[in-house]
């Protein structure tokens, strides 16, 4: 009976029979369609992963491209206008379209199962924020291959990115594009806030959540009040470079500061947006490997908050030099000082739980314990930024280079291969291979660290970023080459990777349901999962119920066998705030070519805007408001509504 | 032994009741994001303003025959949102049409309105940063006037086929919060670009 | 260091100076807290294999273990010292080289321009006022306050060795200053990225014994000398001609400043923004072709006949 409006959930534990209703109501349809249509977030979750690695390796040839012009004085490889264009491209890539959509990516897939849920909060809006991912990467990439790529560096300051100086399609595809990725980050980060919030199982309190989602959902606030900061700003050029507007003009009372605040108040909060999940993995990966639950988790959680919080009020250290008075440059100088303590807490939390646990040396851990060190590197140079005087001397040399590279790299990609190694079989079944892993490691590790560590030196010898080549006489000669050298050796570990992910997801050693014997719910699902993730809803004691009755605690046990069966339909349990206690049964809705559609249309919108072509703007806008209108049209078997009279 | 804890819920809703819905916070986390974007829009305003040189507005006393009057407009059609729900709520599906109604015709006055103040206004989108931000934001604000005229012509169709009860009724109080937010901004962006300007701001 | 002649881990002026050890004592913090981290890390492993650890987890028992809050409280008391120090001392330098001098000997306008630095000396007192490019020169011991102004796009004027980075940014001018404590030739830098060539738009400051400098500026204020050769008289009329469109040499028709002034072109160091040694060679090549050396600059392409470069070079070599 579906048409009841209060129910009393059957308790039961799991059966075959069970199972194939779940199938039914949950698997996505094989071939085209199903692809098209699917709201699945493992699936989602994946394609994140995989468009972003892509992204990844196409951002990483980039960096080679340069580090060959690079390699010596005076070379010329490349012209200033292709060397600009590439380095702009690669800064926009690694930042906008690698770093932050593949811990979406990560997120998406494990939040459900983290959180013993069936889906995400919102499953067609999930899908619409990937597609629109896509579709704005196509969109930049666009301008890229048909050489009207960035070319104003990835902060894009004004005037230089204005009309005057600048007068191809190159900013044009760059501010329509970021405006467009934009709303699939705001999406998605509304998403990620209501599923944390609302869908936790029965019993995960607020306290009891893994860091993971701490550091997701952190980040995805403050996504959700920062980005349209950067949006506004992106559209405003956009503004002033085709309708003559003159909000960066300053011949006519603009303000070409008023990017840099607008830019800056987005992008010091991303830079932690796109570290925090990053060191969630580390967090929630790195004890499994220590045989000891994280210590310290409280202020752990408590500091991701906090780091965020205070990273709200430090972008002015962006701006030291622009002449600002002195009060505002000592405030935004402390703050900038002081957000070092939050992320201190959790370096020494992840040293704790290395000596007081027992660690296990898998490929994983490696790169989870070698991140603490290279997020040391990358937040002392940091912290030497902060200081105003300092500051005066090393910004916009390699030492900011240098260090943006190990927050970059040290703190997202070693975390996000760490956690490739650590969920990869959940996601296929099978183990990356632990062999090939060591030397796709260590690889990695010594041509990273061979690249940017005497890179923090070419710093400090003055040479500026951004320079498409240099005089010999200035002693950077030898230190560009070990850097080329070392990049080189970086790629040959990432390439590494990708071999190792094919070669295991044919030929891998097959792993069960918790291959790592770790203590949390996507480890109680069978690898990889079921659609429906779990056959019954779990009811969550701990922060780790797999590992309960083992730590030599007593008291009371998660339930993770046995719990409310829910198959009466598409259906999932949706829980209170903080306390999560179940309050309303979820209806979630079927595959949908809705979010596809629209995500289509909105792009469309942009293509218009780009190629001023008034008519497939308008056009492509009603079509996707109807499609809106119509996804939104209230449903009875989502109970939107009342049935439907006579 | 230690104990199993199992959640075992009793006659809980199923679906989404009252204003108690995953959809509700979907659109309050939309209204947080769209509060942001507006408040980006009016720093831009206040910086550029304050660090202009003297004689930054072209409009030194913005006239308000249109405006206040307007801006009276749109609050009332809040107010008729309000109405248009509480008829929902108390199972009068005539109050809730005209509520309803009644503030889509009011958004529509208002966005009417705006668009012939727009052309009444002596300067253009092109003559200066402060003409920019002028249009610029009262733009970003009809673009949100449209779209809530949209959803509050759809919550008439759909009470008209009366898909409402008292018990659901997610997308009605989901729709009228973000009319109230539309009409709130308003007065932020009335407050910056119509009194501020009496107040010595921009002069 | 002579090798690196842009580094700013040597001073040779009161700004940078206040500013050096500030930077070494940071360093020198990151680069020990970086040492202690990795042997903790280093030895908290090791320690894990030589009590003959698991090879897998599976097999490895779990262990509450301690709280452990006690490390994050000592770690975090131990970090907070420098810290501290770290924030009294940025706000003592900041105080120290965040205020402009009260009696500057004198000021001097710089604009940053793509991409080359327009400089002018004096502008308040037309009898002192002359106008040069790419080449600053102060008296030692002087503090010299300059005022930076943004021509096209936002630029960064940078002097590792006296003063660290202030923006110039169209619509607003910003103030930095520069005194030096020993002679010595200084290379300066942009450091805003402003384009194709920012990569070539260096300058540099001259720092002199104030006799020298008196001397400098003395030939500065002359304008440029008559020619006298049949040679030279081509030239100038052909500078006049051709190069007066954008360039400025006082005393003859040329007087456009969109480009850099002429006037005493021989008296610098370098030419096209300290991308060349500034010899008769490399002076006719970069006339010929700026967009090889310079691809994008806004000069173009001379193409001369022989003669004619002959001759404006025998012109341009008199301006001395």
């Amino acid at each position: 009976m579906r048409a009841a409006d209060y129910r009393t959930p059957l308790i039961g534990v799991d059966s075959v029979e069970h199972q194939s209703k779940l199938m039914r109501l949950w698997e996505t349809e094989p071939g085209l369609k199903g692809f098209l249509t699917t709201v699945d977030h493992k699936q989602i979750g994946i394609r994140y992963i995989v468009t972003a690695f892509i992204l990844l390796a196409v951002g990483g040839i980039e960096a080679l491209v340069m580090r060959l012009q690079l390699a010596g004085p005076n070379l010329s490889l490349l012209t200033p206008e292709q060397y600009d264009e590439l380095f702009s491209t690669h800064g926009m890539t690694m930042i906008f379209l690698y770093a932050s959509p593949v811990l979406s990516g990560f997120s998406n897939y494990l939040w459900p199962l983290l959180l013993g849920s069936r889906d995400m909060a919102f499953p067609r809006v999930n899908a619409l924020s990937y597609w629109i991912y896509l579709a704005s990467a196509i969109f930049l990439y666009a301008g890229f291959l048909t050489g009207h790529g960035p070319n104003d560096g990835w902060f894009n300051y004004v005037p230089y990115a204005n009309h005057d100086y600048n007068p191809g399609l190159n900013e044009d595809f760059y501010s329509l594009g970021m405006v467009l990725l934009g709303i699939s980050v705001t999406a998605g980060a509304a998403n990620f806030i209501v599923t944390a919030m609302r869908t936790r199982a029965p019993g995960m309190s607020i306290n009891k959540v893994p860091i993971l989602i701490w550091g997701t959902l952190t980040a995805n606030a403050a996504n959700l009040v920062v980005v349209p900061a950067v949006s506004l700003a992106f559209f405003l050029l956009w503004m002033d470079r085709q309708f003559g507007t003159h909000f960066y003009d300053s011949h006519a009372g603009g303000q070409p500061l008023l990017w840099q605040h607008l830019f800056w108040i987005f992008g010091h909060p991303w830079v932690y947006a796109i570290v925090l999940p990053a060191m969630g993995m580390v967090s929630d990966g790195l004890p499994v490997f220590c045989r000891r639950p994280l210590v310290g988790y409280s202020v752990v959680a408590l500091s991701t908050v906090a780091t965020m919080i205070l990273g709200f009020g430090v972008w002015v250290h962006h701006m030291f030099a622009t002449g600002l008075p002195g009060l505002g440059l000592s405030f935004f100088s402390g703050a900038s000082i002081v957000i070092v303590i939050p992320s201190a807490v959790a370096v020494f939390a992840w040293l704790a739980t290395i000596w007081l646990g027992r660690p296990v040396i898998t490929t994983a851990f490696l790169y989870f314990s070698s991140m603490i060190l290279l997020f040391v590197i990358g937040g002392v140079s940091g912290f030497m930024t902060a200081s105003v005087p300092v500051d005066w001397q090393l910004t916009d040399t390699y030492f900011v280079v240098a260090h943006i590279h190990y927050v970059l790299i040290g703190i997202n990609l070693f975390p996000v291969l760490g956690g490739a190694y650590f969920w990869f079989p959940k996601m296929t079944g099978r183990f990356l291979d632990e062999r090939l892993g060591r030397w796709n490691f260590w690889t990695t590790f010594i041509g990273f660290n061979l690249a940017f560590l005497p890179m923090h030196l070419t710093g400090l010898l003055g040479m500026p970023r951004r320079v498409y080549t240099y005089a010999d006489g200035m002693g950077w000669d030898t230190l560009n080459l070990i850097t080329t050298v070392g990049s080189f050796v970086l790629a040959i570990g990432i390439l590494l990777f990708f071999i190792n992910v094919f070669r295991s997801l044919r030929s891998g050693v097959p792993a069960g349901a918790n291959p790592w014997d770790a203590p949390t719910l996507e480890w109680a699902v069978s690898s990889p999962p079921p659609p429906y993730n779990f056959a019954v809803i779990p009811t969550v004691a701990s922060r780790h119920p797999l590992w309960e009755g083992r730590l030599g605690e007593d008291g009371i046990v998660s339930s993770v066998d046995r719990g409310m069966l829910l198959d009466e339909g598409k259906e999932t349990i949706g829980t209170t705030a903080l306390d999560a206690d179940p309050d309303m049964i979820l209806e979630m809705p079927e595959d949908s070519f809705a979010p596809l559609l629209l995500a289509i249309g909105a792009s469309l919108v942009f293509v218009g805007l780009l190629l001023k072509s008034w008519t497939l703007a308008g056009v492509a806008c009603a079509i996707a408001l109807i499609a809106l209108v119509l996804w939104l049209w209230p449903r009875r078997d989502l109970r939107e509504r009342e049935p439907a009279h006579g | 032994m230690a104990e199993v804890v199992l959640s075992q819920p009793a006659d809980i809703p199923v679906g989404p009741v009252g204003r108690h819905g995953l959809g509700y916070w979907g659109v309050g986390a939309l209204v947080a994001t769209e509060a942001s974007l507006f408040a980006y829009l009016l720093f831009s305003y206040f910086y550029t303003g304050a660090t202009a040189p003297a004689g930054w507005l072209l409009e030194p006393h913005p006239v308000l025959k249109l405006a206040l009057p307007n801006t009276i407009l749109l609050l009332l059609s809040s107010g008729a949102a309000w109405f248009g729900e509480n008829g929902v709520l108390t199972r009068r599906r005539a109050r809730a049409l005209l509520g309803f109604g009644a503030a889509f015709v009011m958004g529509t006055a208002f966005a009417i309105v705006q668009t012939y103040e727009w052309h009444a206004k002596p300067f253009q989108i092109g003559a200066s940063s402060y003409s920019s931000l002028y249009f610029v934001t009262t733009g970003f604000h009809m673009a949100h006037v449209v779209v809530g005229i949209i959803v509050l012509a759809a919550l008439f169709v759909w009470t008209a086929l009366d898909y409402f009860s008292p018990r659901r009724r997610l997308s009605v109080s989901a729709g009228v919060l973000y009319w109230h937010f539309v009409d709130v901004v308003w007065l932020f962006v009335f407050a910056t670009y119509y009194i501020s300007p009496y107040l010595g701001f921009g002069r | 260091m002579h090798l690196a002649p842009l580094t700013y881990l040597s001073a040779a002026g009161t700004r940078a100076g206040i500013t050096l050890p500030l930077t070494w004592f940071t360093l020198a913090i990151a680069i020990l807290v970086c040492v202690i981290i990795a042997i903790i890390l280093w030895m908290g492993v090791k320690r894990a294999q030589s009590r003959g650890g698991a090879a897998e987890t599976r097999s490895a028992a779990l262990l509450r273990g301690a709280s452990g809050l006690n490390w994050i409280g000592v770690g975090l008391l131990i970090s907070a010292v420098p810290l501290l120090i770290t924030l009294v001392w940025t706000m003592v330098a900041l105080a120290r080289v965040g205020t402009p001098p009260q009696h500057p000997a004198f000021t001097i306008d710089v604009t940053g321009r793509q991409w080359w630095w327009d400089v002018r000396y004096d502008a308040t007192d037309p009898e002192k006022t002359f106008a040069t490019a790419n080449e600053i020169h102060i008296p030692v011991g002087q503090p010299v306050l300059v005022r930076l102004h943004g021509g096209d796009v936002i630029h960064s004027f940078w002097v590792p060795k006296l003063s660290g980075k202030t923006d110039t940014i169209p619509g607003q001018v910003n103030v930095t200053w520069l005194e030096a404590s020993r002679p010595g030739r200084f290379v300066g830098q942009c450091t805003e990225y402003c384009g194709w060539q920012h990569a070539h738009m260096a300058f540099e400051v001259v720092a002199e014994p104030p006799a020298d400098f008196e001397r400098w500026r003395a030939a500065q204020l002359q304008p440029a000398p008559e020619p006298t050769t049949p040679d030279q008289k081509r030239g100038m009329a052909w500078v006049e001609y051709r190069c007066g469109s954008c360039h400025r040499v006082a005393g003859t028709t040329a007087g456009a400043t969109a480009a850099p002034d002429l006037t005493h072109l021989m008296s610098r160091h370098k030419i096209a923004a300290g991308t060349l040694v500034n010899t008769p060679g490399t002076l006719a090549g970069w006339i010929q072709l700026p967009q090889q050396v310079k691809p994008g600059a806004l000069m173009p392409n001379q193409y001369l006949t022989g003669q004619q470069l002959s001759d404006t070079l025998a012109y341009l070599e008199t301006l001395k």
